[in-house]
């Protein structure tokens, strides 16, 4: 096969077998790779209604056909399993360098099953497979953990593992590769955690071949010269990362603020990118043939927060920033560095700690709760408190584990949960911007920016402009990019890629690489299959119409300052057209016709 | 006139697109096993280094080759070429090198080290941060030296 190896691994931990299988040509085809065939794996293999933390549950480590190659920005993978944090199925994609790696041994997707008895770490040197033991490695952090994994290995290996939160079962732990990058949502890291899997590492000699070299390499050339020449993928996220949006979040009304009471933070540019540039940045990073460098390598000075590593992000910057009161940079790249060590999801961690420190202030919890500590907004150094205690599952900690919702739940305020489907929800007011209020709402996996990225439009203006707080045609809106970027993560390609390239360019570079005649129009219909897969497999599991929803504080709770004071979301004038325009009835069940169509 | 690979570590963002560029040139797929460049990583200190052969005037490997497979191009100033019909797979270029910028693959029985692709490289290319230059060997280093230069004035106009 060209852009596929062929090959898939599998491990089981019960039993400490490896065992390899021929990839299937037609499901490559249709589900692509990461994302999709991951999804297509967890589909076939896993019951929707298991213990997402128990034995029968599987984890699927699976990059793109695109990844390995200089295909721009292409270099990612999916890790994908049933979640833990709310019972959907989770794809959490990650860049670094790990998935490449992946391809280089020969591997299209590594399963894992089973559960191993007691703490192990896989070795993967091509097709040299070896469970090893790990109980040298637990109780470290990420980055000692890929150091001492090396050190045993090789030390070129590529690393990804857990941190404490995963072992601990944390509902909030990521899964982080080469210390920096994370496979960061829908807590998969505790399904690591479950199976006694602290890392995999993995080291491959191989080749990615191509169909045709010289249309391969021309539409490649075209794809680097449309992000390069456009102003978002070539010039502002390597200036200021991410973190860029920020100012312009908060300018359109739209950065949540202080667990979402409020769609404005009047200081938030100390915590935005330019800031960041100016104070912490030492220079940009790019994942594995990344031209765009949004990464940032940063440093802190100040003694209170000390400390050198990536990030922040925006949607970092956002959670323990605007979100918990908090205007002080340092303490947030501190705490993002925390959370990449201790292996936490960095925005599921600062809403829930916006979370708490809501139920703080309302009284709901008090100081005995919280050990001691006066959690109330705008408390820098109890925010980073809050980081410890999580990743040590310590005291309060140990709540602030399982999530926003579990939070609030347990003292009878499910309402100051900022989730959707239980997941916390990022850095995008859906009282500000209507279409992610949308997304967020319909997301497969729950609360997240990165299913539908309709900001682009409705924010950004990238390539065309609809106005933020209308709601006119943003269930079409919202079905396109959702569509599309699950083709695109199935691919191996980068979210940010978009800005300077849309499917026509991915399908052309895809084509050109596996030999498959794709055209745009299979393309986005493999979008949509993995969209229908996703959703179907999340009905069975138990969802239903009554979680596509938001907080009822966004459907009725005007944001109270700020450019967009006075909003709020109109989530029930977009959602039964969106179902519509799904081909789902009035339920949100897809059809038997729609089913048909897209050959589930 | 002649050019040489000048790297600027300071710039390098540690993408590999110049391993899969070099790759992708000389085998036709994408093998960084297979690089005449890598470009290596500290995650811990956020550096990345690119490395290739540095075309060396008194090249260690055309010294100690026996056959003189490896040797001072005739085409090419400032390139040290290896010859694939006349190399025995001796290995000594390998050992000789004091970079490791030879390397033999087994894979391929060939010794991979940098050839400039012949003058147009495809990793200068492929690089998108501006990490690797093929710049005139007269100037390479004159724009380092001036650009450091550029710091002590500033400094020096901060204090006068």
């Amino acid at each position: 096969m060209f852009g596929w190896t062929g090959t898939i691994l599998r491990i089981d931990l019960t039993k400490g077998k490896v065992s390899r299988e021929a990839t299937d040509p037609q499901l490559a085809r249709d589900y692509l790779g990461a994302r999709g065939l991951g999804g297509h794996i967890v589909r076939s293999e896993v019951d929707p209604k298991t213990d997402a933390l128990g034995a029968d549950n599987k984890i699927v480590f699976a990059p793109g056909p695109l990844t390995g190659t200089f295909a721009p920005a292409a270099g990612r993978f999916d890790v994908v399993t049933k979640g833990p944090l709310n019972g959907v199925l989770a794809a959490s994609n990650s860049g670094g360098t790990f998935g490449p790696e992946l391809k280089y041994a020969g591997y299209d997707a590594l399963i894992i099953e089973g559960k191993s008895a007691k703490p192990v770490y896989l070795w993967i040197k091509d097709d040299q497979v070896e469970i090893r033991d790990a109980a040298a490695l637990w109780g470290h952090t990420t980055p000692d953990t890929t150091d001492l994994v090396r050190a045993e290995t090789d030390e070129d290996a590529k690393v990804s593992c857990i941190g404490p939160a995963g072992e601990h079962l944390s509902l909030i732990a990521n899964i982080m590769n080469e210390m920096h990058r994370a496979a960061g949502r829908t807590g998969v890291g505790a399904v690591m955690g479950s199976k006694n899997l602290k890392a995999v590492a993995v080291f491959g000699s191989g080749a990615v071949k191509v169909a045709d070299p010289e249309g391969f390499k021309a539409a490649v050339m075209k794809a680097r010269q449309m992000i390069q020449a456009h102003p978002v993928g070539g010039t502002g996220l390597r200036a200021y990362g991410t973190d860029v949006l920020v100012n312009i979040l908060n300018q359109s009304g739209a950065l949540p603020t202080r667990n979402f009471q409020d769609g404005y933070f009047p200081t938030a540019d100390k915590t935005g990118g330019e800031s960041l540039a100016a104070k912490q940045l030492i220079r940009p990073k790019g994942c594995f043939s990344c031209i765009i460098s949004c990464g940032r390598v940063t440093k802190v000075d100040s003694p209170d927060y000390k400390g050198s590593g990536e990030g922040p992000e925006y949607e970092t910057a956002w959670a323990f920033g605007a979100d918990c009161g908090i205007d002080d940079l340092d303490a947030i790249t501190k705490a993002n560095y925390y959370c990449n060590e201790y292996g936490l999801d960095t925005i599921s961690m600062g809403s829930t700690v916006a979370c708490a420190m809501e139920l703080f202030e309302r009284g709901i919890i008090t100081t005995e709760d919280t050990d001691g500590v006066q959690l109330t907004f705008g408390n820098t150094a109890a925010m980073v408190e809050m980081v410890h205690k999580t990743g040590k599952g310590e005291g309060f900690g140990a709540k602030l584990a399982q999530g926003s919702y579990r939070l609030a739940e347990s003292y009878g305020h499910p309402e100051y949960s900022m989730t959707c489907k239980k997941q916390e929800m990022p850095a995008y007011d859906p009282r500000g911007v209507q279409g992610i209020g949308l997304n967020y709402a319909t997301g497969n996996r729950g609360g997240c920016h990165v299913r539908g990225y309709t900001i682009a439009i409705e924010v950004l203006q990238n390539g065309a402009v609809m106005d933020p707080h209308v709601t006119d045609d943003k269930a079409g809106l919202g079905i396109t990019f959702q569509d599309l970027t699950a083709a695109l993560d199935s691919s191996g390609a980068c979210l940010f890629a978009t800005f300077g390239i849309g499917g026509a360019e991915l399908t052309e570079m895809l084509a050109a690489l596996t030999g498959v005649d794709y055209t745009l129009d299979e393309f986005m219909r493999i979008g949509e299959r993995i969209w229908n897969q996703e959703r179907l497999w999340n009905l069975t599991a138990g969802f239903t119409k009554a979680d596509d929803a938001l907080p009822q504080r966004l459907l009725t709770e005007p944001i109270k300052t700020g450019p967009s004071k006075g909003h709020v979301s109109r989530l029930d004038d977009m959602l039964p057209e969106y179902y519509e325009l799904r081909g789902w009835d009035e339920e949100g069940v897809p059809t038997e016709a729609k089913l048909k169509e897209l050959a589930l | 006139m002649a050019k040489v690979l000048m790297i600027h570590p300071d710039k390098c963002t540690g993408c590999r697109n110049c391993e899969l560029a070099c790759s992708f040139e000389h085998e036709g797929q994408f093998r960084p096993g297979a690089s005449r460049v890598q470009a290596y990583t500290w995650e811990r200190e956020g550096m990345s280094v690119p490395m290739m052969c540095q075309q060396c005037d008194d090249a260690a490997c055309v010294t100690v080759c026996p056959t003189g497979a490896m040797h001072r191009s005739n085409a090419l100033a400032n390139l040290v070429d290896w010859d694939a019909g006349t190399c025995i797979r001796c290995k000594m270029c390998t050992i000789a090198c004091p970079f490791g910028n030879a390397r033999y693959d087994a894979a391929s029985s060939s010794i991979f080290k940098c050839d400039t692709c012949q003058g147009a490289p495809e990793c200068v290319t492929f690089c998108p941060n501006g990490a690797l230059e093929f710049v005139d060997d007269e100037q390479h280093v004159r724009s380092r030296k001036k650009a450091y230069a550029a710091k002590f004035k500033d400094a020096f106009q901060e204090v006068s």
